[in-house]
């Protein structure tokens, strides 16, 4: 048994240390949030905030999480009560597919933490290494700017 | 508004809650023919009956039936958004059933920008119709003329202030009529949310984690299975350690028939850890040789071809060359490369039906392959489609679908779910075709166009399932393989190579011819635009040279070959967004414009770039990016805009960076890393403009700025630099050659 502290709730999960906190979010946890893209830290569909951080929860062990504050896309805001990038993600229809959208979200929630007001330049510097297939670059980079706006 | 994903509950509830408008299926046919009516419009053509497209539940739902399906477009949004605005209705009165081969319309294949044209002509006509149908009932019951009763979100007002409802009329046989495709449909001063922006109904629960994606489905009990698939196209698997990964943990079985090989276990990652397992123990019997990317050109040129000549108008006799002109592009491989690998659940229940939620194009025609390929009556596989990762185009959905039913047939009673790698779907999806295409030009001594030749040289863009077990992959591995049915060319209207092959100019001499390739230097099928991003390329950058050989602005030179209005619009349009008259030519900076309709048929579309080129390492940098486009009567201006911007984006990443690398060993671009496409930093900004046609069709717009944007590109990079780059993509070491050629 692992104990797996994930959106504020401490879960405990039966699965080797080794396996991948994607997999065991999603399966064993049951969060759609997080999405298998790549599996090698090179697309970002995958990204999770662990104690402040965007991390790819694709090459992350859970063993090496543990104890640690995992936050997935859940964690932000539902329908009803979306954060406020999500809200901003929603108003500017900021997808195509978005299949890519948690990624941009989650790496976007770890910028505005640190850099409340970004430029657009620094906006695409942080989601530089997210990839998206669809083209949605610019609206995704307004929905952060958007975001930013809020209060 | 609600989208299913429990199709089982819609099932259970049929028969009794749902007071539809059935009529059997040969009665409806028979009043059809009976009336001789005209064709009725887009997809009800196939489907007429009301009841195929919209069901009025007793609790006051209203489900809108639909065979097309979602891939990122927004094809859901715009048909609930014509539904509501035609019934009178809000929208979150609406649930949709899309791509359920038992229970929808069957639209055939989402593709070929067709979405617009076929489901939402035929979803207003019927909404129309069920209106008018609804409104009748009203006024008999509620005593008032049909005219004079008002709607509001499915209760109707009479003038006296009595009210019913849309689910208290509908109660028996009187309803269950054909549509006529000929009701009264909403003047745009009524409507409520067609041309208007709306949220996509898709993008809050994406964007909360709810669960929508086919990723996120999680039946009971359900198990991981993957496949191992072999090292190159063309290898035969001699054999593997079974027995081993069976005493894997977790491993629940292990299938192997012929070169297909695959493993079910409890967990995904045991699953994953298995079939490397496999992957390690297994030898393969591989092909001696096999065709190379980097000769691909050569490879086109040596095949046996069926060639056929598309267009052919001689040049009128009283015009006179002054010099003739030849030039030849090239473009490579390309993938469609879906950020989410393809991914489909099977589950063989005892009743024998095999389900299959997946997230194909083409549920109907990949369900009858499906079944050829596991020997079972057509009747028996159910297939479901849930949204996926954005395709454009036939990618590896159907395969992974069929590698899901496959697997469930060894584990019976258990769902399994397949999710192919990102090495899986790198290497095995079909891919856009490599293309060669000759021009050949007379001028008069202007340097107008008085004669122009083309050719093209193409293997398949469509080997996609087709009721056809051999055209899906794992299919074709098996110990008793289904061979490959030998491709062939689509025809017109819309072309397929040849796509877009046919100028929309008025040259006076014209002669197109397709050369035709039926085997493969690479797994190939259809990926957006088809052949039209490779015809329109060297049409656009051919034409580009001529202007500038005639020492004519591009534009001008353009507009004076073309006399298509609406397509004069839409190279106006872009240039005057652009700036294009009062453009202050910097040196190492250009700007390129080109413009094609789609298919010569749907959306126009000009596109103007600027770029700024670095002469000592080659590299472009694209600055800016405009659009015009006319897509006939615009639904929702959001989504078009969505469309043509994407497209062009991923029109920029193909045309600056992107081929496939495969020799004999296999293909080679297997990652993000050694296939990189356009990231944040790279992408300019878009403005895109449309020109809105109220009261005229619906032309699709989906693959309308992969073409333009590709010629646009290497028209800038030319005004930038003074050098043409004809072989695709527009790497910075082939800038660099040229430059210093
Ligand atoms: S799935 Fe983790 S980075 Fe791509
Ligand atoms: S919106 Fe489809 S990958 Fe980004």
């Amino acid at each position: 048994m692992t104990a797996l502290k994930v959106n504020g709730r401490t879960q405990d999960v039966s699965a080797p240390d080794d396996a991948p906190l994607l997999y065991v979010l999603r399966n064993d946890l049951k969060y759609n949030g997080p999405k298998y893209g790549c599996g090698l830290s090179q697309c970002g569909a995958c990204t999770v905030i662990i104690d402040g951080q965007a991390v790819r929860s694709c090459v992350t062990s859970i063993g090496s999480v543990v104890g640690q504050e995992i936050t997935t896309l859940e964690g932000l805001g539902d329908m009803s009560a979306p954060h406020k990038l999500q809200k901003a993600f929603m108003d500017e229809n900021a997808a195509q597919c978005g299949y890519c959208m948690n990624g941009m979200i989650m790496r976007a929630k770890v910028l505005l933490d640190n850099n409340p007001k970004p430029t657009d330049g620094e906006i695409r510097q942080a989601l530089d290494g997210n990839l998206c297939r669809c083209g949605a670059h610019n609206r995704i980079v307004r929905a952060v700017l958007r975001a930013s706006q809020e209060a | 508004m609600n989208i299913e994903t429990n199709r089982r509950d819609l099932l259970k509830g049929a028969g009794a809650l749902v007071l539809a408008f059935e009529l059997p299926a040969s009665e409806a046919a028979a009043q059809q023919a009976a009336a001789a009516p005209p064709p009725l419009p887009g997809s009800l053509r196939n489907n007429p009956k009301v009841s195929s497209w919209l069901r009025i539940e007793a609790d006051g739902k209203i489900r809108l039936l639909v065979g097309k399906v979602e891939l990122g477009q927004g094809i859901l949004t715009a048909v609930s958004q014509i539904c509501a605005d035609e019934l009178d209705i809000d929208m979150k009165r609406l649930s949709i059933t899309s791509g359920d081969t038992w229970l929808s319309p069957n639209e055939g294949t989402t593709a070929g920008s067709f979405s617009m044209p076929d489901c939402g002509t035929a979803v207003r006509a019927v909404s129309a119709d069920a209106r008018r149908i609804l409104l009748g009932l009203a006024s008999q019951k509620l005593g008032a003329e049909a005219d004079k009763l008002v709607v509001s979100d499915g209760t109707v007002r009479a003038p006296d202030g009595k009210q019913t409802t849309y689910w208290e009329l509908v109660s028996g046989q009187e309803l269950e009529v054909p549509a006529t495709g000929k009701s009264p449909t909403k003047p745009a001063s009524a409507r409520k949310y067609i041309g208007k922006n709306i949220t996509r109904i898709d993008i809050p629960p994406k964007a909360t984690g709810s669960l929508i994606w086919i990723q996120d489905l999680r039946p009971d009990g359900m198990v991981h299975g993957r496949v191992v698939r072999p090292p190159q196209y063309d290898a035969k698997l001699i054999n593997a350690d079974l027995d081993a990964a069976r005493k894997l943990p977790g491993v629940i079985e292990v299938v192997r028939d012929g070169s297909f090989l695959g493993v079910v276990a409890q967990r995904e990652e045991q699953a994953i850890n298995a079939a490397a397992a496999l992957r390690q123990s297994a030898r393969w019997d591989m092909p001696k040789e096999a065709p190379a990317s980097d000769t691909v050109h050569d490879w086109l040129l040596a095949q046996k071809t069926k060639d056929v000549v598309i267009k052919d108008q001689a040049k009128p006799a009283n015009l006179t060359a002054a010099a003739t002109i030849e030039q030849t592009y090239k473009r490579p491989f390309v993938m469609h490369a879906s950020i989410g690998p393809s991914t489909a659940i099977g589950t063989l229940t005892e009743d024998g039906v095999m389900t299959v939620q997946t997230h194909s194009q083409s549920v109907f025609e990949t369900g009858a392959a499906i079944a050829q390929m596991l020997g079972m009556d057509k009747t028996k596989v159910r297939m479901q489609h849930v949204q996926g990762c954005a395709c454009y185009g036939h990618n590896g959905a159907d395969d992974a679908a069929a590698d899901a039913a496959l697997l469930a047939r060894a584990v019976p009673g258990k769902p399994v779910r397949i999710q192919w790698s990102r090495n899986d779907e790198h290497k095995w999806e079909p891919y856009n075709s490599a293309m060669l295409l000759k021009t050949k030009a007379e001028v008069d001594a202007k340097g107008d166009i008085i004669d122009w030749r083309f050719e093209l040289w193409s293997t398949s863009h469509g080997t996609r399932p087709g009721n056809n077990a051999g055209n899906l992959l794992p299919a074709r591995h098996l110990a008793k393989p289904f061979p490959m049915p030998e491709p062939v060319n689509g025809g017109p209207p819309n072309y397929a190579a040849d796509r877009n092959a046919i100028p929309l100019y008025d040259f006076p001499g014209q002669k197109v011819t397709t050369h035709f390739i039926s085997s493969f230097a690479a797994r190939a099928s259809s990926t957006r635009g088809l052949g039209a991003y490779s015809n329109v390329f060297a049409i656009e950058s051919f034409i580009d040279e001529l202007a500038a050989r005639a020492k004519v602005d591009p534009l001008e030179y353009r507009l004076r070959h073309l006399k298509d209005e609406r397509g004069r619009a839409v190279l106006q349009k872009a240039a005057e967004t652009f700036g294009w008259s009062n453009f202050k030519k910097q040196p190492g900076r250009g700007r390129g414009i080109a413009f094609a309709r789609y298919k010569n048929l749907a959306a126009f579309t000009a596109i103007v770039v600027e770029v700024d080129v670095n002469a000592a390492t080659g590299k472009i940098r694209v600055l800016r990016a405009v659009a015009a486009n006319d897509s006939g009567e615009v639904v929702s201006p959001d989504g078009v805009k969505n469309q043509i911007e994407g497209g062009l984006i991923q029109s920029l990443s193909w045309t600056l960076k992107e081929g496939v690398r495969y020799d004999a060993s296999g293909v080679r671009s297997e990652d993000w890393t050694s296939y990189p496409i356009l990231t944040f930093t790279e992408v300019p900004p878009v403005e895109v403009v449309l020109i809105d046609r109220p009261g005229t069709p619906f032309l699709g717009t989906g693959e309308a700025s992969q073409g333009p944007t590709s010629a646009a590109l290497a028209n800038a990079v030319f005004d930038a630099v003074g050098v043409r780059v004809r072989d695709l993509p527009l790497t910075p070491a082939r800038v660099k050659a040229a430059i210093n050629a």
